[in-house]
């Protein structure tokens, strides 16, 4: 478990960090919010990087730092292995004395993935004899979260790992790290791309100039109307899924969800794997019969929760039950007053696309 | 004229070579120091050591020395202990124009150092410390590999010149063939004495030779630590 209480202003600009958030000792948490927002400065502070005015971090029940009582744990002693944007590797050591280098320090009888499986998991085995210097951004990144992992860290802190990455490699990284979530390692993830959130994080964190806006479950916060989060192009629910069968004739595949099932184009993953995936608002519109005719085979029978309003003065944001499933759909107020559109009405979600968790957007 | 030197020609670069290679072994470490304080810290009194560094580089040479022989002189303030307590003896002696040869080459040892050091990534030592390194193995392990062609340069440098150390060694030591008589202070010697300029030939073609390989090899090495560090 992780509990940060932090305070810092920046002599500078003036810019002020004042948050406090309790995270519990597993799996992914992200970090999100525009640039400039104080999230790079929380990470720094809780590896002990940067020195904050006052706060209070436990990390495990273990006082990492406590101004109050003037104790602060040195960086190298807090186990929180960082990984930068810039991947930071030793320019002087082979990919594999890079490796080592965390797993040397790691405190003895300290347990975790050894060198071998880390290797194998981040796909890097052929790289290990090779300098640094010759590698592209996205094995530079890979070989950096192998580093921080071997560490036997208590916490991974990832700074923006993929923001200096074009969408290539990106799109070539993130499988990696979400294949890390395997190993264990609580992480806290930094970041202002909302399908990388979407992709790892079991939970989010919103800051915004200095301060915590929000904190809950990605798919909690996904169907809040209330937060800058809505106002983004792909602003919508977030569908735990599982992919119940593949139809490769028709290059479809099933996935459900609870209350229901969508039809995607075929998905990489074996059956019975669980995938995430963002339903943006604007692709969902909203019928008041069943309707035939239509492209798009997702068609689901919903009833109406709410209609909030939108950040367009003219628009709505209208919430659909699907069974104990939510969904958002984004409409005009001209739509929902044509439609008659009201609370417990019952009606049909039409979805005319599917954003995936891998950033990509398949029409259907 | 011969190219061929004699006993007190060779003798006179044996002494270069040893003085030269002496006073950088004792520079070298306390340069590291010097340069890795000014870079990495900022304390009141930095520009006065920083100032202090360089003097030896823009006093005359002689002033150097002179400076050591009040100092260091049997009746100086630290000459004087050093000979009671330890039977050191600096004026006139091998030691001497090892001492005047260091403090003459330290400023350029501690610049090429320090120049080394300010082009080391901190972020990666910040790296090194998220993943368990502390102070001391982070140094060992990542600032001074990155700063090794700094401090390469700075030796080598340092070296080439202390070999040609003039003043201060002849002010500080004084001119005594097989005790403190190097290079430049037995081809001043010899220029002085009627029909000594082949000698004097002689040893500034072996002072203007080794020199050379000095700064070459310098600049040689430095490129290719750069290249294997990631750099170049």
């Amino acid at each position: 478990m992780l509990e940060v209480t932090l305070r810092h202003r920046y002599q500078r600009d003036g810019f002020a960090l004042d948050l406090a958030f309790t995270l519990p000792g597993n799996g992914v948490s992200a970090i999100f919010g525009p640039s400039g927002c104080g999230k790079s400065t929380l990470l720094a502070a809780i590896a002990g990087l940067l020195a904050p005015d006052e706060g209070r971090i436990l990390l495990d029940g273990k006082v990492l730092l406590d101004t109050a009582h003037r104790l602060s744990l040195a960086p190298e002693r807090r186990r929180c292995a960082m990984v930068f944007q810039d991947a930071r590797l030793f320019p002087h050591l082979s990919v594999e004395s890079n490796l080592r280098y965390g797993l040397r320090r790691a405190p003895r009888g300290t347990s975790g993935p050894a060198l071998a499986e880390v290797v194998a998991r981040l796909g890097i085995g052929h790289l290990l004899a090779r300098q640094p210097r010759g590698l592209s951004g996205g094995e530079r990144q890979r070989v950096a979260l192998g580093r921080a992992l071997l560490a036997r860290p208590r916490l991974l802190l990832l700074d923006e790992p993929l923001a200096a990455l074009d969408a290539p490699l990106r799109a070539e990284v993130l499988p990696f790290l979400a294949g890390l979530r395997e190993f264990g390692v609580p992480m806290l993830y930094v970041t202002h791309a909302l399908d990388e959130v979407d992709a790892l994080a079991d939970r989010l964190i919103l800051l915004r100039e200095g301060h915590l806006i929000a904190a809950d479950t990605v798919e909690a916060l996904a169907l809040r109307t209330d937060l800058p989060l809505a106002s983004r192009r792909d602003a919508g629910a977030v569908l735990a899924c599982c992919i119940a069968a593949h139809d490769p004739a028709r290059g479809l595949s099933r996935l459900e969800f609870p209350g229901g099932a969508l039809l995607l184009p075929l998905r990489p993953e074996a059956p019975g794997a669980q995938v995430r995936v963002r339903i943006r608002a604007r692709d969902v519109a909203v019928a008041t019969h069943p309707i035939e005719g239509l492209s798009t085979q997702n068609i689901l029978p919903a009833t109406i929760l709410g209609i909030d309003p939108a950040p367009q003065p003219q628009e709505v944001f209208v919430h659909l039950a699907i069974g104990p499933s939510r969904l958002l759909a984004r409409l005009t107020r001209d739509s929902v007053d044509r439609l008659g559109l009201s609370p417990g009405r019952a009606v049909f979600a039409v979805l005319k696309a599917v954003s995936f968790d891998r950033g990509g957007t398949a029409e259907i | 004229m011969s190219f061929i030197l004699s006993p007190e020609e060779w003798e006179a670069v044996r002494l270069s070579l040893i003085v030269a290679t002496r006073s950088l072994a004792i520079s070298l470490g306390p340069a590291i120091g010097v340069a890795w304080v000014l870079t990495r810290y900022r304390f009141p009194g930095r520009a006065l050591l920083d100032a202090l560094v360089h003097l030896p580089l823009v006093v005359p040479p002689v002033v150097v020395g002179w400076g050591l022989l009040l100092l260091f002189g049997a009746r100086g303030p630290l000459g004087a202990p050093l000979d009671a307590w330890f039977g050191i003896r600096l004026v006139f002696t091998t030691a001497g124009a090892t001492l005047a040869t260091a403090v003459m080459s330290f400023p350029l040892i501690v610049r090429a150092i320090r120049l080394g050091l300010e082009g080391v990534d901190t972020g990666l030592e910040a790296a090194a410390r998220s993943l368990g390194a502390g102070p001391l193995d982070r140094f060992v392990t990542v600032t001074l590999p990155l700063m090794a062609p700094g401090i390469l340069a700075g030796a080598i440098t340092a070296f080439a010149a202390g070999l040609g150390e003039f003043g201060a060694v002849i002010t500080f030591a004084a001119n005594v063939p097989g005790e403190t008589q190097t290079l430049p202070l037995a081809i001043y010697a010899a220029i002085q004495t009627p029909g000594g300029e082949a000698m004097a030939a002689r040893l500034a073609g072996i002072a203007f030779a080794l020199a050379i390989t000095g700064l070459l090899l310098a600049e040689f090495i430095a490129r290719r630590m750069r290249r294997l560090l990631g750099q170049g």
